[in-house]
């Protein structure tokens, strides 16, 4: 049936009055609107990296992974913890700083990938066929134990992350009054190579296409021969692949990581992960950058205090007016 | 079958938990003994009333699960933002019985009775959830979880960003403490004969380890503890009746297939914002009483933790089963505020009769033993979650009838497998 339901105008119209909003301020002050629009690009670049990982892991088992948020916190951390080994200087880009990034980034991400089947193997395989809610608690439980062991290493108070990527005059350049520094180049580009690579993966490789199989029918992949365990432990290890680099990236281009900084994160990420349509890849993503330019409009045009209420607003509208998300498919009920 | 119970000797059988036929009607007996000997028992061994205010607040947990259990249990509706409507009980309670709406742009203070709030808190709450379960309750159950996580979260920051009504992160203080129109005295409080007391001659508490609940409320927990318990008994009797009656059947059909309910004439929208609003309600009611209480209400009571607080209380519990969620929430209730911040102390003391009192002095990078206990706590509960998860998946006191689907659900899930694999 063509033709547009009530839900949909409804939609529609809070978009176009968004957009007429966002418009006015663009033409107004355009500098302002495109600096905003550079921060909250690199904010949502990593928001699209944790929301990854919720939505890979919602679609394989139907489970909020709480946990995700402080995997993310962890990478961060042991990441810093990694870099110490190195003499790095933080004032000019040496090659240490080059070799220690090159060899720091993908340790952590296989580390946090190795926790993270780890927590899979722990704390959701056994629950795997009991009550729906079961899984949901023991994720909340990981989540404290996360949050624990960081505060037990760290303690309360912020950790300094290394300011490893180059930056100060010859990093960065102005045009127009807009400033652009290496580090928001680097967030998106490293981002958006990161969420190429996964597309690749989920849709040309054999272990690929078993997700996306068991993602649609668990029993039925089974029976085709797929292993359901190394499909799902799969799924965490590439989910905590993302979280891990995107820790690493939040802690080069903010500098400043606390024990829980994944809780918040993780929440937005959700919101991300559903805004896009939860399940859906590109969809995280780009409900991921969607999340970052909004809190990053709304930070400067209304309040900073503003910001949770808009995004939990527009996450609330989104799914009243659109309930699969913007790129998601209605699905018959199971 | 008569083969164990052959092999046991007849003093053991006749003891065996077996003869009892009904496992929870033991559950809420204990508990009312409990409940009932507990403030006299506390008075007596620790002469002071802590401990009873301490049970009176774990009382409004427990009424907290209880109204989750209607959502969660019954209805199969995940609430992730319960705690949203417990902020809007106690706001609603805190600003019509504080001094509060006279610094608002109102410039017009309320002061209105405990008894009359409490009920209007109970209306606000519900309306909050039928208004926000309205346009949601049409979404599948995870996306109502989301819904209600993201009105969780706005909630508590509306309340941070408005200190002009709510006075924002400084809180509602000075709130009302309820009273009784009159209470009789006797004996029993200290006096010679029996008497109705009224307001003017109410005796104020002298001494706070005797149970004389005055016309006003005041600090006395004794008070606080007695109105709770009655509270959660009604809220038990409700529920209860709510659960065999009709709409408590066309909840389980919901619950179990939503599709097959509705083929069965079950108007699906309206059962589950009944359920939404029935179940905010008792959240309300908490949240008015969790004002008088403390007499003071801050936004930071209502955060994301709270709810997931109650929402593991009743999986915990045992979903769907009521005895199982209020041995749930009290045993969440005490890991949190007995358990927990009871760990350091014990820690140090147990170091220094082994012999490792050095540890306890903070000493370079350690910040001594008692801070990194404390700093162990979250792990410890996270741990407590996992493992009481992995041991009893279906919660402590599971409902008799989701304990015999689960293993129909097991059952039918093989057939479906063997029927599958049959067709393709």
């Amino acid at each position: 049936m063509a033709g547009l339901s009530l839900p949909d105008v409804g939609f529609f119209i809070i978009c176009a009055l968004a957009v007429i909003g966002l418009a006015y301020e663009a033409i107004t002050g355009p500098t302002a609107f495109i600096q905003i629009s550079i921060f909250g690009l690199a904010d949502g670049s990593m928001y699209a990296l944790v929301a990854l990982g919720y939505t890979m892991v919602y679609g394989i088992i139907e489970l909020i992974n709480f946990a995700h948020g402080d995997v993310f916190t962890m990478g961060a951390y042991i990441g810093a913890a990694i870099l110490g080994f190195f003499s790095y200087n933080e004032n000019s880009f040496t090659a240490v700083n080059l070799v220690a990034l090159l060899v720091v980034f993908p340790v952590v991400m296989l580390i946090m990938g190795g926790i993270n089947i780890g927590i899979e193997r722990i704390a959701y395989r056994p629950l795997r066929n009991a009550p729906r809610l079961a899984p949901l608690i023991t994720a909340i439980g990981m989540s404290f134990v996360l949050e624990g062991v960081m505060f037990l290493w760290q303690g309360p108070a912020t950790v300094h992350f290394p300011d490893l990527l180059p930056h100060g005059p010859g990093f960065q350049t102005t045009i127009d009054g807009v400033f652009i520094g290496f580090k928001d180049v680097f967030v998106v580009v490293t981002a958006a190579i990161l969420v190429t690579l996964l597309a690749i993966f989920i849709n040309r490789t054999r272990l690929g296409k078993a997700m996306r199989a068991t993602a649609q029918d668990r029993d039925a992949a089974q029976l085709m021969g797929i292993d359901i365990n190394r499909t799902i432990a799969a799924t965490f290890f590439i989910g905590a692949l993302l979280a891990g680099a995107g820790g690493m990236i939040w802690g080069l281009y903010y500098n400043n990581i606390f024990y829980n900084l994944g809780f918040r994160t993780g929440l937005i990420a959700f919101t991300a992960a559903v805004f896009g349509g939860i399940g859906n890849i590109p969809g995280a993503a780009i409900g991921g950058l969607l999340i970052g330019l909004i809190s990053a409009y709304s930070d400067s045009y209304i309040g900073s205090k503003w910001t949770e209420v808009v995004v939990f607003g527009i996450l609330i509208g989104v799914l009243v007016f659109r309930p699969t998300g913007l790129l998601g498919m209605r699905v018959p009920e199971k | 079958m008569n083969e164990p119970a052959t092999r046991r000797p007849a003093w053991l059988r006749r003891l065996s938990i077996r003869r009892i036929r009904d496992r929870d009607a033991v559950i809420y007996g204990v508990l009312l003994l409990l409940a009932i000997a507990f403030p006299s028992a506390v008075l007596y061994a620790t002469g002071s009333s802590a401990l009873i205010s301490q049970a009176a607040d774990a009382g409004t947990y427990v009424l907290l699960a209880i109204g989750l259990n209607v959502v969660v249990g019954f209805a199969g509706l995940l609430d992730l933002g319960y705690a949203a409507f417990f902020a809007i009980g106690a706001y609603t309670f805190a600003l019509f019985s504080s001094s509060q709406l006279g610094s608002s742009p109102l410039h017009q203070s309320f002061h209105l009775p405990f008894w009359l709030m409490i009920f209007a808190a109970l209306v606000a709450a519900a309306g909050a959830g039928a208004l926000l379960g309205f346009p949601t309750l049409r979404l599948r159950g995870d996306y109502l979880a989301i819904v209600t996580l993201g009105f969780g979260e706005i909630v508590p920051q509306l309340s941070y960003n408005l200190p002009q009504w709510t006075n924002g992160i400084n809180a509602i203080g000075s709130i009302d403490r309820p009273s009784l129109p009159a209470w009789i005295t006797g004996p029993w409080a200290g006096a010679n004969n029996i008497a109705i007391i009224q307001p003017d001659v109410c005796r104020q508490l002298t001494n706070s380890t005797k149970f004389a609940p005055c016309f006003s409320f005041g600090y006395d927990p004794i008070a606080f503890y007695v109105l709770i318990v009655i509270t959660i008994i009604v809220a038990v009797i409700l529920v209860g009746n709510l659960y065999r009656s009709r709409l408590g059947r066309a909840w389980m059909a919901i619950r179990e297939d939503e599709v097959a309910a509705a083929a069965m004439g079950i108007n699906t929208v309206t059962t589950k914002l009944l359920a939404f609003a029935i179940g905010a309600s008792f959240s309300g009611f908490a949240g008015a009483y969790y004002g008088a209480s403390f007499g003071l209400v801050s936004p930071d009571d209502f955060l994301f933790l709270v709810s997931i607080t109650v929402l593991v209380m009743v999986v915990l519990g045992g979903m769907g089963n009521i005895p199982g969620v209020i041995v749930g929430a009290l045993v969440i209730y005490f890991v949190l505020n007995s358990f927990l911040p009871a760990l350091p102390p014990a820690v140090e003391s147990l170091a220094n009769t082994v012999g490792l009192g050095s540890l306890n002095n903070s000493n370079g990078n350690w910040p001594g033993l008692a801070q990194e206990i404390q700093r162990i706590n979250f792990l410890v509960y996270g741990l407590i979650l996992v493992l009481m998860m992995l041991l009893r998946p279906q919660g402590i006191f599971p409902s008799r009838v989701r304990e015999q689907e689960l293993k129909h659900v097991a059952v039918q899930d093989d057939e479906a497998a063997v029927e599958a694999s049959h067709s393709s």
